[in-house]
């Protein structure tokens, strides 16, 4: 059958290297011996710890409390000891505060958890909403955004009119998103529906990338029946899975600068969140685990492995197997927005949707030193946000900040698609997020470091 | 012919009489002090005063009541100028003040945590776990100080860390400010004492990061005969900080440190602790330098 392609203006092909991963069925990783449940693995306030050392906690016990709006809870993700606390590395450059639980494997959940509900179509948006809170889930394409804030009423009376899971996954490597529309499309189309229910939104729509045809295809069937979805399909091209893009392709409005979804009347959701959005409203079963890829050239066997939450990279990579050759980098996400870690002490989070480990052999990181500009305007055709970032990285270079600002460099969304095309191989986003650091800092001085405020 | 010209007389007296009047009426009172001051100042436009370049200093200066001393880069002659021109009293000679580092973690007493990849700027390095340096807290060596440095005072040595050049600098805080690690600090220039740590970690973890690391033991505090020394309390932890409002630089906590990290530096030539006259700043003289220079 032939679909009408979406997509979005500007970004760029990229290799998808998606083969090694996308036919595997994912894999229950094994519980490690020990996992580390970091406080803060959300945007907003940290977690607030309920557990003192030497409590006996089951799986699903709530050990951390939601401070705040913007928070959720965080749960044991196994049976076991609480053995102390413990800071550890976690990818966004900062330090967590970590519960250290001592597993005893025997995977007893706490009593009232995993009960299906009798009758979960009776349910009103107020307990939805709660068990969405209660079961701290986030958004798990990678934003880790805590959800119930999405579908807080609005301060203005703003409504959803459509609400977009996102299963486009356009970075490179990643098939996580994509196993899981695989093996659990009908747990996905479930939470949509209590999404639109909590929302009171009329329309529900699951965008889904060409390259994952498979999905697609088994999405429309499964919702021909259903009216109020649409599954629809978006060229393949990056950043196609960028919330900003993703509503431009769909709907054709354009969240204003500095705006969110919400304006615009939408709202977006991963796949993966909608799967455990589904699971918390019928069995109140918390997020404590997810699918993480494990993939790269250091890798013996790339895998999907559905991971409890706080396993260390360590302990995971372990259990696949011998790393192949010298490791030189290790990515936690995708390659184009992920974060580069320096050790593989560092927990499995709620927004950690890969592992990506890198020999010195690797074709994808070889990059060349950083040649002059020769005006070719790659960039300014990539750029999804229609931005010039040429522009602005001169600007930077000469430490005009004003200037970027005047170039609108707030506005970018750092999906990388610049750097990629540029033939001078110029870290185009390096730059440009200095830039944001000087026209966003309070005094004009860029960034103070964070562990002194 | 003649009608033009008569058209064109009249019309020129009228002109003429309304530009008269309108310069008597709608006259703007300027101080000539305003521009006599200008004239002394040093024309970096650095903003080390703090007002929006010189020609802000001296409206300020002359209507606002701004320091007459307040011209950083101009020191005392600028300042005994000024005060010549407003008919005031100079201010006593002051001691010049320079940019110190609160760090010693060169290659040797420190190690990295991982290798840094990217443009070269301690911003960016520094929302990687507090930078490339297995010191959360210590100088990250990538020279923005010497990026942003109006005087070209500052330079990254051998080790990985900032050297001032004291006879080029003249404290006028851009790089303290700069500093994502708040390492630097202006100091007067006769001081000779100075913490070279800005570690918070406490006892043994401070000890593993860095061999010469503070580690809050206290016992310079309690040996400085003047009270100068405290612990700087933070969220992290604390590090010890020198008042040098009190510091008379005797050089006792130096010799009692346990961890070195307190240096007695060699005492000053007095002839040059005293503000002289400024060095031309390089660079394009609008903007001071070519690193902060939007046009070159």
């Amino acid at each position: 059958m032939n679909y009408e392609k979406r997509t979005f203006s500007g970004g760029t092909h990229i290799q998808d290297f998606k083969e090694f991963t996308n036919s595997l069925e994912t894999q229950e990783a094994k519980a490690p011996a020990k996992v580390y449940i970091p406080m803060s693995m959300h945007i907003g306030a940290p977690s607030k710890p309920l557990v003192a050392v030497g409590d006996l906690v089951k799986m699903g016990q709530k050990i951390g409390e939601s401070q705040g709006f913007v928070s959720v809870p965080a749960h044991a993700s196994v049976s076991g000891k609480v053995i102390g606390f413990k800071q550890l590395p976690v990818p966004n450059g900062r330090m967590a505060d970590c519960v250290v639980i001592e597993n005893d494997f025997k995977d007893e959940w706490l009593e009232g958890l995993i009960q299906p509900e009798q009758n979960p179509q009776a349910l009103d948006a107020k307990e939805i909403g709660a068990r969405v809170l209660e079961a701290g889930i986030v958004g798990m394409g990678g934003a880790t955004f805590p959800s119930h804030v999405k579908y807080a009423p609005s301060k203005e009376g703003k409504k959803a009119d459509h609400i977009i899971l996102n299963g486009i996954e356009c970075e490179p490597f990643l098939t996580a998103d994509h196993r899981i529309m695989l093996e659990r499309p009908e747990r996905i189309i479930a939470g949509l529906k209590y999404m639109m229910k909590l929302a009171d939104c009329p329309k529900g729509v699951i965008a889904i990338e060409e390259n994952k045809m498979d999905a697609f295809e088994l999405m429309i069937r499964l919702t021909e029946q259903d009216s109020t979805i649409e599954t629809i399909v978006c060229k393949e091209k990056y950043p196609q899975g960028s919330e900003k893009q993703l509503i431009n392709a769909v709907t054709g409005r354009e969240v204003p600068p500095g705006g969110l979804p919400m304006d615009v009347n939408v709202i977006v959701n991963n796949v993966g969140t909608a799967a455990a959005v589904a699971d918390a409203v019928e069995f109140r079963r918390p997020l404590i685990d997810r699918i993480v890829t494990l993939n790269g050239n250091g890798i013996v066997r790339p895998m999907n492995y559905r991971v409890r939450i706080g396993t260390l990279y360590k302990d995971l990579i372990e259990e696949n197997g011998e790393v192949i050759g010298d490791i030189v980098k290790v990515i936690s996400g995708g390659p184009m927005m992920g974060f580069a870690v320096y050790t593989m002490e560092i927990p499995v989070m709620k927004g950690t949707s890969g592992i990506l480990v890198f020999n010195e052999e690797s074709q994808v990181l070889k990059r060349e030193e950083e040649g002059p500009c020769v005006r070719c305007a790659r960039c300014v055709d990539a750029c999804p946000m229609g931005l010039e970032p040429t522009t602005i990285v001169k600007a930077a270079k000469r430490r005009d900040w004003a200037k970027t600002k005047a170039c609108d460099v707030t506005s970018c969304i750092e999906c990388g698609s610049c750097a990629y095309v540029c033939p001078s191989m110029i870290p185009l986003v390096h730059y440009i997020r200095l830039a944001k650091q000087y026209v966003t800092s309070k005094d004009g001085n860029g960034a103070v470091n964070p562990f002194l405020v | 012919m003649i009608q033009a010209i008569v058209i064109l007389a009249v019309m020129g007296g009228i002109f003429g009489a309304v530009l008269a009047v309108a310069s008597k009426k709608l006259a703007v009172e300027t101080d000539p002090r305003v521009d006599e001051v200008l004239s002394v100042l040093p024309g970096a436009n650095c903003g080390a005063c703090g007002f929006p370049g010189c020609a802000g200093l001296a409206n300020a200066i002359v209507n606002e009541g701004a320091p007459i001393n307040a011209c950083v880069p101009g020191k005392e002659k600028v300042a005994k100028e000024i005060a010549a021109i407003m008919g005031l009293n100079a201010a006593p000679e002051t001691v010049r003040k320079v940019a110190q580092l609160h760090c010693n973690g060169t290659f040797d007493n420190t190690k990295p945590l991982y290798e840094y990849k990217g443009v070269m700027d301690c911003h960016l390095a520094v929302t990687q776990f507090g930078g490339p340096s297995y010191c959360y807290y210590g100088c990250i060596g990538l020279g923005s100080c010497e990026q942003v440095c109006p005087f070209d005072a500052i330079h990254i040595g051998e080790n990985r860390l900032p050297v001032v050049d004291t006879s080029a600098c003249v404290g006028c805080g851009i790089c303290a400010n700069q500093c994502p690690q708040k390492i630097l600090q202006i100091v007067p220039i006769n001081k000779q004492v100075h913490v070279r740590c800005n570690n918070r970690d406490k006892g043994k973890k401070a000890m593993d990061t860095c061999k010469v690391s503070c580690i809050s033991c206290g016992i310079c505090v309690k040996n400085c005969p003047e009270g100068a020394i405290t612990l700087l309390e933070s969220k992290a932890g604390s590090v010890a900080v020198i008042d040098y409002d009190k510091c008379t630089s005797c050089g006792i906590c130096v010799a009692k440190c346990p961890r070195k990290s307190i240096h007695l530096d060699p005492p000053i030539d007095p002839e040059l602790t005293i503000c002289e006259q400024p060095k031309e700043p390089e660079g394009c003289a609008a903007c001071a330098a070519k690193s902060v220079c939007g046009l070159h």
